[in-house]
């Protein structure tokens, strides 16, 4: 039996209430109003971050030795040439002997990812594949897709050893309907009329795919303790669920005014909403959308009671929340406006990327060295213990600190470093366990900062250097979140 | 110990340009002020050096590397010269340079210079330290300023001795005041006008627990000292100032990588203090050390360093502050010439800065700030932040 052997998910901490998009931008558009809030990624978060977030949780107390293979799925890549598979693995502390790939091009890639995952554990080709799927896609201000959509991410562990929920069957459908496209160059998504896209495609391809499944495996919807399919609209999203015959209390919360329409995700992001409550013995239904849609079929297992409160998944990451209150943070936080940043802000050193292939495991992954003669973890790695009566040499092993918890040893809030959320904060942590080095703060208020406070660590985009193209990442410390 | 240089070195000539926002001079132009100044002190000739040291940090935004600079501007004929560069402490590393070419003997008469140009990035503040901190470290450090830097060593400190932020700041406010007020009375000073403590308190936040006030004037400035050896000292003038101790140490890591520093004090310092004490046979500094130039880049570092000198209990440099032992008037004067709070903070300079002062004082020439008894003076100079840093600290007398 091969399934989903483990499940993470990741929402951005901050939220905008619609409203106040609409306060501030409803004038141009007032047809626009939705309800409801929606996830914003912070300003140094981006789809490969939030898709090492996901990863991290889904594979909480899993040796990541074990991991196969690497599928991202996005629409909103880092990198059109550069394998961002490649940087999440890495961060993530993945072995190198492993596949990895990016699915992308369309918000159905989430799915195609977890069905290929799954394919390659049933051909036999890879024991435990992780899937990260995450989105970050803006909505040009002032338009529908702006209110629409909202950031986040989830992760899948497919496998064949301890499933919590097995791969019984799927059925795909791929259209080139074109709802909406974002072409070479293109920052922004460009969409046809909603009308045509509600009634002539969101409204029937999950129905087709759907009622497909149902035919080829003879299945009734009664059948099934949940159905799982994103929101394109409110209304629209009940009708399929009534079309096809499920009843109000089986068609799994869509998210849509929590979170928003995130995309690649945000079928498996339902998905994973619906595995946190799910029973043993339950058949969930979830079918994407984009394209065409994939529709697939799983049967939870009694392995899902070992998963019970062991992810921060869907339910603590939506009550771990701080909005931001007006709509000009958003659009600074989302690079919609272009601030005055000073000359400092403008100030951006080449990135070497030989330096950096020579520090993957320590930029990228956050690898220290621990010495084997005394124990004392260091970042970075070292090749003479920083402990004063040690100081052995070349007597180190790799250490990993991304996922070790620390104190908050000292910190301040910078008004004169270049910011665009003011002012930077960061400060030292110390390890759990030893170590110590100075880290950024994020997701935080100064003013909510102690000395000694609990934090972890969080993979964040460090700086984008428009003039070179690159995007550089690294770790920041960040006060774990309540949950 | 190493037998040091005590009473092996003098300096026979110094000379400093007024600090500030000098819009109008290049550093070639303060190069050259600095150097006429010192000589004319000096009473030499060019011709009579035969060494050089020269000290500046930011080269990116100043002179550019080497020594060709300083070679070039004064047209020193084909000596040999080196540059030197230590963070914030270069100053003091051009002295030390040519201290221990004259104490060696392969130099009899040798020039140290420090000159920076900061004021010409666009900017406030440092240059950013993004290019500047290396190819690795930017890749992993925060995108810190010197504020930020400084600013989580009074967090801490506030934290380890129980001290709530407005305590915390109005105990960093006397120190920057004291320093205001000596800087009204010094024509070369940056920043001439006085601070009260409510007005310090109350400015803008730079970095917190900082405000504007807890932070050093970011200026161009240059400094210069001629060095002979000690014997040779009376042959160009009756007032010579002696090196009495000239020490370094640097941070090993530990602070930064290890977990037992506390981050309310700088560990080098320590160091550098207990040799520089024993190099030049202070027993007591409290009562020994008749004036001090701190590096008080910030507030909180001349704080702590009162105790890392050994001069205030640890953890009661505030009793210290706040009673007054070290204003102008106070047991052991800090700062008389504004400190780099006030008379401002060329980095390059600023070492050589900070033993003009104690030079002019040491020879009673230091005017309305002068100092009625300085029997020895201490100049204190730090480069980095604290997790990361190195210090140099001087003993001059007589």
């Amino acid at each position: 039996m091969s399934g989903i052997t483990s499940y993470g998910a990741y929402i951005p901490l901050h939220r905008i209430d619609r409203m106040n998009i609409y306060l501030a931008m409803g004038w141009l558009n007032p047809a626009s109003m939705l309800p409801g809030e929606k996830a914003v990624a912070n300003y140094d978060e981006d789809s490969l971050t939030m898709a090492v977030a996901a990863g991290i949780d889904c594979l909480n107390g899993i040796d990541r030795k074990e991991i196969d293979g690497l599928y991202f799925a996005t629409t909103t890549p880092s990198y059109k040439e550069r394998q961002n598979a490649g940087m999440i693995s890495t961060a993530l502390d993945l072995r190198p002997d492993i596949r990895t790939e990016d699915f992308t091009d369309s918000v159905k890639a989430g799915t195609g990812a977890l069905l290929s995952a799954c394919d390659s554990v049933k051909a036999g080709s890879a024991k435990n594949v992780l899937i990260s799927a995450s989105d970050c896609r803006l909505g040009k201000p002032g338009g529908y897709q702006e209110e629409i959509y909202g950031d986040g991410a989830a992760s899948l562990l497919l496998g064949d050893d301890g499933v919590i929920a097995s791969v019984e069957g799927s059925y795909s459908l791929s259209y080139d309907f074109v709802d909406h496209w974002r072409a070479e160059g293109d920052r922004y998504n460009r969409s046809w009329e909603d009308r045509w896209i509600r009634d002539e495609g969101y409204g029937k391809f999950i129905p087709e795919a759907i009622s497909g499944l149902l035919k080829k495996y003879d299945l009734k919807p009664e059948d099934f303790a949940k159905v799982c399919y994103p929101c394109l609209y409110l209304g629209g999203h009940a009708a399929i669920g009534r079309k096809l015959g499920f009843e109000p209390d089986q068609i799994q919360e869509h998210m849509f005014t929590t979170v928003g329409n995130a995309g690649t995700p945000y079928p498996l992001m339902i998905l994973v909403a619906a595995l946190e409550d799910a029973k043993p013995g339950d058949k969930i239904l979830l079918a994407s959308h984009g394209n065409g849609s994939d529709a697939i079929f799983f049967e939870v297992t009694d392995e899902i009671e070992k998963m019970r409160d062991k992810r921060r998944g869907i339910k603590k990451n939506l009550e771990a929340k701080k909005y931001l209150d007006t709509y000009e943070r958003f659009a600074v936080c989302r690079d919609l406006i272009t601030i005055d940043t000073g000359g400092r802000g403008e100030e951006c050193a080449p990135t070497s990327m030989s330096a950096l292939w020579r520090d993957r495991k320590a930029v990228l992954g956050l690898i220290g060295s621990r010495c084997k003669r005394c124990g004392t973890p260091q970042y970075p790695p070292q090749r003479v213990c920083v402990k004063p009566d040690c100081g052995a040499i070349d007597e180190m092993e790799d250490y990993r600190f991304s996922d070790k918890k620390g104190r908050l040893f000292t910190y301040t809030g910078d008004m004169l470093a270049f910011s665009p959320n003011p002012p930077a904060i960061y400060g030292m942590i110390d390890f759990d366990g030893g170590g110590r080095n100075l880290f950024d703060l994020t997701d935080c208020d100064l003013d909510s900062l102690k000395v000694d406070m609990p934090v972890e660590m969080s993979f964040r985009r460090k700086y984008v250097d428009e003039k070179r193209g690159v995007h550089e990442y690294f770790w920041k410390a960040t006060p774990i979140r309540e949950g | 110990m190493v037998e040091g240089i005590k009473d092996k070195v003098a300096i026979i000539g110094m000379g400093c340009t007024k600090f500030g926002e000098r819009w109008e001079a290049s550093a070639e132009d303060l190069i050259v002020e600095a150097f006429v100044e010192c000589i004319d002190d000096a009473g030499i000739e060019k011709k009579e050096i035969d060494a050089a040291w020269f000290g500046s940090c930011f080269d990116e935004v100043d002179v550019g590397k080497s020594a060709v600079p300083l070679s070039s501007t004064l047209k020193l004929p084909f000596l040999p010269v080196t540059r030197v560069e230590n963070f914030c402490a270069t100053g003091t590393e051009a002295l030390r340079g040519a201290a221990y070419a004259v104490a060696s003997g392969a130099s009899d008469i040798a020039l140290a210079l420090g000159v920076e140009k900061l004021k010409d990035t666009g900017y406030g503040g440092l240059p950013d330290f993004g290019s500047a901190m290396g190819t690795r470290n930017r890749l992993i450090f925060p995108n810190m300023t010197a504020p930020g830097g400084f600013a989580m060593m009074a967090t801490k400190y506030f934290d380890k001795y129980g001290l709530k932020p407005d305590e915390g700041k109005r105990m960093l406010a006397h120190v920057s005041s004291k320093s205001h007020h000596n800087g009204t009375l010094n024509p070369k000073a940056h920043l001439r006008k006085e601070a009260s403590i409510d007005k310090i308190v109350n400015a803008p936040m730079i970095a917190w627990p900082l405000g504007l006030f807890d932070c050093c004037g970011v200026s161009d400035g240059s400094a210069a000292a001629i060095v002979v050896r000690a014997e040779d000292a009376k042959n160009y003038r009756e007032d010579p100032v002696y090196i009495k101790g000239l020490q370094i140490a640097l941070s090993s890591g530990e602070e930064l990588m290890y977990t037992d520093w506390d981050g309310a004090h700088v560990e080098t310092a320590v160091h550098a203090a207990e040799r520089v004490y024993k190099e030049a046979g202070i027993k007591d500094p409290r009562k020994e050390i008749g004036m001090m130039e701190l590096h008080d880049c910030f507030s909180i570092t001349e704080t702590v360093t009162y105790e890392d000198l050994g001069i205030s209990k640890r953890g009661h440099a505030r009793d210290d502050i706040e009673s007054g032992f070290f204003d102008l008037d106070g047991t052991i004067p800090a700062q008389p010439d504004g400190g780099l709070k006030c008379f401002g903070h060329p980095i390059g300079a600023s070492g050589l800065r900070m033993a003009y002062e104690m030079y002019k004082q040491l020879q009673g020439k230091a005017g309305p700030r002068q100092i009625a008894d300085p029997k020895l003076g201490l100049t204190h100079n730090m480069g980095g932040f604290p997790p990361y840093n190195l210090i140099s600290i001087s003993i001059l007398g007589l």
